[in-house]
């Protein structure tokens, strides 16, 4: 399931490797945080954009929104920029629960020490260890509140920052053309027998 | 658009521009008199309605700029089941832009039956509830409902059924093309021995009257009409009003409070303007057209020394006998897509149950209507079957599953009238204006939960009949409020049980008239605006001749 990561993390080796194998061996946790945020905000397009977030909660929320919508054989939150959303969200509509977030994820932090301990974060675990975790307080309020913001940001219209490329209406098999003829489905195509 | 002074004395000042509201300003203004209406919400996207929003995000977080809806935060009113109990913030929540309610509304728009204006007569009265006749009969309103519907611009098909109002003239417009979820219905019916019919909607199919026909954008109930193809008040009759030259839409105009003299006649209207400076409108006579919640409220507001109780309220019935609606439901999962998102909210209804059958064991009728499931935001957060996971692998799986294959049942049903059941004025909580806010107190009569239950049933049965694979259905639940509120200032020749006369001239006030869903005896089977716009249109043609004949 972590084949994402693993692809991320190859490129991250590969990109860093003309730098010399020692450097790289000692410094490579750090590196990895700082490229992978770059990386990330590569991938999203956005690089250095988010407003509320700091590099390391946006990687936390991104960890968890794709636990919520995970990649399969389709994209999930991940790939629809949700964390990008939930970052605009926090600094508009939203903004009165941006202390939800910073206290909810220091919380995440320590719950996924408590049941992992070599783990230094949430995103240090892997899939099925996130998982477990994310079980665990999956009736929390900050559970729900990123839950509602995950799914918020996967559907909403991608002017929203999230929705990248329309990738959760396309899940649905959503149509947002808004000009619609029928027949519409399956049913109302087939010959009708009225009355 | 004309503009009158506050200090002018206009003919009519007319307090909301809903669904009653816009009409009687068309008519009034039609027939010559000078008329003011105050709206308490904007404009809206009025005259440029193809700027109406249709982004799901920004209707759920919507700012108050671009509310059609009244806000419970600020309009404020508070809920309880009895009187026995401390009222709780609520949230009822009605219409509040230039047309009202009609701006957002499903559209539906059934007439009552004949006998539905003298049920009691029929079913008997039952004990401990206001069941009453009206004091006019269908034959005297159907005129007026031919009226509603061609004035307005109604799309439906007329039927020969037992379960639908006999018409007089076929509608100007034709139905909305069936869905999936219309034809499961027939698919069932055909089962269960059952007849379906095409919702009547205010929503037009083709050119009409200046305006095209639907586009099935899906983004319907809730949101304006970016096509101008559902037939609000604001897209109808109110541009009309405007082209006369003799009314004026005040907007931002929250009324405080009708203005009486010492001889007992309004004077005019005190209403607070966008500055929530206090505003005087002269007028020689007053409509209120409010909505059921909000014309009570504003009566009760009304009080003076020589109406202690309330304007029009020597009897204590303005509020009484609230009717918010009841309804039942359940939701089912097809093989094949339905794709029920398209299109308008709802489009055929079973109709069977209409009317109240003794052999059930209690009064209650209702109808049974087909849709879809929402928008996808709404769909994610809370659309799928409830054992679906709620995140993860398998929620994700089953929203790929489920989305396109769900419909869902929606069932209006009767709500006796009870006097316990009442709108007053709450001594405590205050609205952001500093007015007294609206207090619900309300339980449905037993019959009307049994009533739900029978529906819930027959939601699940025929959603079986269709062929679905799964089906579910929530408890049901009494209701706390909402946009079909109704009953409050009853018509009745009576005037120690009602409110206004069967012209809609208050018992108590001469140049008081109230038009709305307030007026309504029996609530029929909860869907009420078009019985509503037939009543404005009756009781603006017997108020334009009593004025011309010097008489208000």
């Amino acid at each position: 399931m972590d084949t994402q990561g693993k692809s991320r993390r190859s490129f991250l080796i590969d990109s860093v490797a003309g730098l010399g194998g020692v450097w790289v061996a000692a410094n490579y946790p750090g590196i990895l945080a700082a490229e992978d945020h770059v990386l990330r905000a590569a991938e999203l397009g956005q690089a250095d954009k988010f407003v509320f977030f700091t590099p390391e909660q946006a990687l936390e929320v991104e960890e968890m929104a794709a636990q919520i919508i995970p990649t399969d054989q389709t994209p999930g939150a991940r790939e629809a920029h949700v964390v990008a959303f939930i970052d605009r969200a926090l600094v508009t509509f939203d903004s009165e629960r941006q202390a939800d977030y910073t206290q909810g994820l220091e919380d995440l932090a320590a719950q996924a020490r408590q049941s992992f301990p070599s783990a230094g974060k949430f995103s240090d675990l892997t899939f099925d260890q996130q998982m477990q975790v994310l079980t665990s307080i999956e009736r929390t309020p900050f559970f729900n509140l990123v839950r509602t913001h995950t799914i918020t940001g996967f559907f909403a219209s991608p002017v929203h920052g999230g929705n990248h490329d329309k990738i959760g209406w396309q899940l649905l098999g959503y149509d947002d053309s808004l000009n619609h003829e029928a027949p519409f489905g399956y049913y109302d195509a087939l010959p009708q027998p009225r009355g | 658009m004309r503009q009158f002074r506050p200090q002018e004395e206009v003919d009519f000042v007319i307090i909301g521009s809903g669904a009653a509201g816009g009409i009687m300003a068309k008519q009034l203004s039609m027939a010559g008199f000078s008329v003011v209406v105050l709206e308490q919400g904007g404009w809206g996207k009025y005259g440029h309605e193809w700027d109406y929003n249709k982004d799901e995000l920004l209707q759920r977080n919507i700012s108050d700029e671009d509310r059609l809806m009244s806000n419970p935060a600020r309009q404020r009113n508070t809920f309880r089941r009895t009187d026995r109990e401390e009222a709780r913030p609520g949230n009822h929540s009605y219409g509040s832009v230039v047309g009202g309610g009609t701006v957002t509304y499903g559209g539906s728009s059934w007439r009552h039956l004949p006998w539905e204006f003298n049920e009691a007569s029929h079913v008997g009265t039952i004990s401990g509830t206001g069941l009453a006749d009206w004091p006019i009969s269908y034959e005297e309103l159907e005129p007026y409902y031919t009226q509603a519907e061609w004035e307005m611009g109604i799309s439906g098909q007329r039927v020969d059924s037992p379960f639908v109002a006999p018409m007089s003239k076929e509608y100007p417009v034709p139905p909305v093309p069936m869905k999936s979820s219309g034809a499961l219905f027939y698919r069932a019916a055909a089962k269960l021995g059952l007849s379906v019919v095409p919702g009547p909607l205010a929503i037009i199919t083709e050119g009409y009257m200046g305006r095209s026909g639907c586009v099935n954008c899906g983004m319907c109930s809730g949101y304006g009409c970016h096509v101008k193809a559902r037939s609000s008040s604001a897209v109808t009759v109110i541009p009309l009003a405007i082209e006369t030259g003799n009314c004026e839409v005040r907007v931002r105009s929250y009324v405080r409070e009708i203005s009486t003299d010492n001889n007992g006649r309004v004077t005019g209207v005190t209403y607070f303007n966008a500055e929530k400076q206090e505003v005087f409108q002269n007028a020689k006579a007053v409509v209120l057209s409010a909505n059921a919640g909000e014309s009570a409220r504003l009566l009760l507001m009304s009080a003076s020394n020589r109406f202690p109780d309330g304007l029009a309220n020597s009897n204590g019935v303005v509020g009484r006998y609230l009717m918010l609606g009841g309804g039942a439901g359940a939701s089912a999962l097809f093989e094949h897509p339905l794709n029920d998102y398209k299109g308008v909210v709802s489009g055929t209804g079973i109709v069977d149950y209409v009317p109240s059958d003794p052999d059930r064991g209690f009064y209650g009728g209702g109808r049974m209507t087909s849709r879809g499931y929402a928008t996808p935001i709404s769909y994610g957060l809370g659309g799928l079957s409830p054992d679906a996971p709620r995140w993860g692998a398998g929620y994700k799986q089953a929203l790929r599953d489920e989305s396109r294959h769900r419909m869902a049942i929606s069932c209006f049903t009767t709500q006796l009238p009870l006097e316990t059941n009442r709108v007053d004025l709450d001594p405590t909580v205050k609205d952001e204006w500093g007015l007294p806010a609206m207090r619900i107190t309300s339980t449905s009569h037993p019959d009307d939960i049994k009533n739900m239950e029978f529906f819930r049933q027959k939601s699940i049965e025929v959603l079986e009949a269709a062929g679905a694979k799964s089906v579910w259905a929530g408890p049901v639940r009494d209701s706390t409020g909402g946009a079909h509120n109704r009953g409050t200032c009853r018509l009745g020749d009576d005037p120690r049980t009602s409110v206004v006369d069967k012209y809609h001239r208050a018992h108590d006030v001469a140049n008081l008239f109230i038009v709305d869903g307030s007026n309504l005896v029996t609530g029929g089977r909860n869907h009420p605006t078009m019985t509503i716009q037939a009543l404005a249109f009756r009781a603006a043609e017997h108020l334009v001749r009593s004025a011309r004949a010097g008489e208000v």
